[in-house]
């Protein structure tokens, strides 16, 4: 027997979710020394546990490679956005575990007017760049804006800066690398907490491992 | 030279075809014994008829992914499932027939996809359609060819999930929920979203008792115990998936896993829902329920109850089991 907790795979997130999420499984009584002090390892078969970017944590689950796994409401809702209805292929969402909160946000440049605000006047379009671009095309959309959403991958400050945009939509927990790169919040979309998400056929076939999990997540 | 060929789809070579021809032989021997005729239907429709399906008001939960103008300019689509094609066949060449009608299928099915996500544009499903005989025993007779059919394929460790489609709806009208939360409660449920349905329920003005018995219910899954402590319509819901219960021989209860919050995605099931799953696999094999209403939508008002297999997740399930046979594992 391994010291999984109740024989689960779980997938975990490298990232700014890491240090909380490896503190709960703590105190679930995994042993986490190895997986805290080896950062280049990724499989962690002992104790049930693999690592990844947070944003491969769904597909890992969603295609039964890990039962459970632990990532952002903004992962989630990237990729909950849009295209086909479910085709039985998704991931159960179970648990709001409450850490890692950062809110998504549309930010432009400091100061008035608005330069988003502006282009929209003026253009007709405004143009965002984001990591989130199904999320940021759907709030614009949903609010009767035209936008032009430019994917990056890297450091989404820059793009306002240099002209590429007028505004981004981006993850902030504390406004600071923004308020740094003269940046101004202009609109909160949603909270985004760390969530605790299930594959649909081990949430079936190994419910009493997982429910006693979730219960033990709940007990204050 | 290489050409592309649409993603989501895919060619099938020799090797392959050989042991999928092998899974849908048995499958289609085992539809047959129990009496279920393979019919074939145009995978081309009109795009009216098979919006008929769709209930008045809700908006259709599978629409078809393909639609084209034929050369008069009537508006055709590709079906997204047997189903409704055979409901459309059922009330127009059996108009008269004395039920219970039986039929079987091997078709091709298209769907939407998400892209870079691996789903199958175009996808063989195996079936059967039960129509005029209602639950109980239609219900059983589904689950008992279900189970027949797969253990013929020699796929060893599947489990079916049974559930029912009114249960949740009957809960939220048993405690109250008013009329204009329901859609988001139920929706919160179909994407499988526990936070956020627990945050519909916060917002609800429920009693708190209340609010955790539409939170905890459709998270219960096992034996018929989850079956107890329900009142109203909802207890009258468990107490049909009882009687489905008592009516399966052993084989087949023993591999029954009840899910009080099992839903399909299809808007059309009305009462009993079941999906396969098989620790091989990361997503249901296969599925299917009662559709009580959706004959009379097409003019011949009969129970029904059916359910189809994705032949290539089961063939992917049944090299998963070989494999983790060969290495000795257990899983």
């Amino acid at each position: 027997m391994s010291a999984a907790i109740n024989g689960l795979t779980i997938a975990v997130p490298r990232g700014a979710l890491f240090d909380d999420t490896v503190s709960l499984l703590t105190g679930l009584g995994v042993d986490t020394g190895e997986l805290r002090s080896n950062d280049r390892k990724l499989l962690f078969e002992e104790i049930g546990v693999i690592t990844m970017r947070p944003s491969d944590v769904p597909t890992y689950v969603e295609a039964g490679a890990a039962d459970i796994g632990i990532t952002g409401k903004d992962v989630l809702a990237e990729r909950a956005i849009g295209g086909a209805p479910a085709a039985g292929r998704e991931v159960y969402e179970l648990l709001d575990l409450g850490y890692g909160r950062c809110t998504m946000v549309l930010a432009s440049i400091a100061g008035e007017p608005d330069p988003a605000v502006e282009a929209l006047r003026r253009l007709g379009v405004m143009r965002v760049a984001t990591k989130y671009p199904r999320v940021a095309a759907h709030h614009l959309e949903e609010t009767g804006r035209q936008a032009e959403i430019v994917e990056v991958k890297g450091s989404v400050e820059l793009a306002p800066l240099t002209g590429l945009v007028e505004a981004i939509v981006d993850l902030t927990a504390t406004g600071t690398t923004l308020r740094e790169n003269n940046l101004q919040i202009r609109e909160q979309l949603f909270e985004c907490t760390a969530r605790l998400i299930a594959n649909p056929v081990a949430h079936k076939l190994k419910a009493a491992a997982i429910d006693e999990l979730l219960e033990r997540l709940r007990a204050p | 030279m290489t050409h592309p060929i649409p993603s989501g789809t895919r060619d099938v070579l020799p090797d392959e075809m050989r042991e999928m021809r092998a899974i849908t032989e048995a499958l289609r021997e085992v539809y047959e014994r129990h009496g279920y005729g393979e019919v074939y239907t145009p995978a081309l429709e009109y795009e009216a008829v098979l919006a008929r399906a769709d209930r008045l008001g809700f908006p259709p939960t599978l629409p078809p992914a393909y639609r084209l103008f034929d050369e008069s300019g009537a508006l055709l689509a590709l079906r997204s499932d047997m189903t409704v094609p055979i409901a459309r066949l059922a009330s127009t060449r059996y108009a008269h027939t004395q039920p219970p009608l039986r039929f079987c299928y091997f078709a091709h099915c298209y769907r939407e996809v998400r892209p870079q996500r691996g789903q199958p544009r175009e996808l063989l499903q195996a079936g059967i359609e039960l129509l005029g005989s209602p639950a109980p025993q239609g219900t059983a007779e589904a689950l008992t060819v279900l189970c027949h059919a797969l253990d013929a394929t020699g796929l060893a460790d599947y489990r079916v999930g049974l559930g029912d489609a009114s249960l949740f709806p009957a809960l939220m009208a048993g405690v109250g929920v008013r009329d204009e939360r329901r859609a988001g409660l139920l929706d919160a449920l179909v994407r499988r979203d526990f936070v956020e349905l627990e945050r519909r329920l916060g917002d609800a003005g429920l009693p708190d008792a209340d609010a955790q018995l539409l939170l905890s219910v459709p998270q219960r899954r096992g034996g018929p115990e989850v079956l107890a402590g329900l009142s109203g319509p909802a207890a009258d819901a468990a107490g049909g998936l009882r009687m489905v219960h008592e009516l399966l021989e052993p084989e087949v209860a023993a591999r029954v896993i009840f899910d009080l919050g099992l839903v399909r995605s299809l808007g059309y099931y009305t009462g009993a829902v079941f999906e396969v799953y098989d620790p091989a696999l990361g997503a249901p094999i296969g599925g299917g329920g009662r559709y009580d209403e959706l004959l009379g939508r097409f003019g011949r008002g009969l129970p029904a109850v059916g359910f189809a297999l994705g032949v290539d997740r089961l063939h992917i399930a049944l090299a998963g089991e070989e494999r983790g046979r060969g290495a000795g594992l257990t899983r």
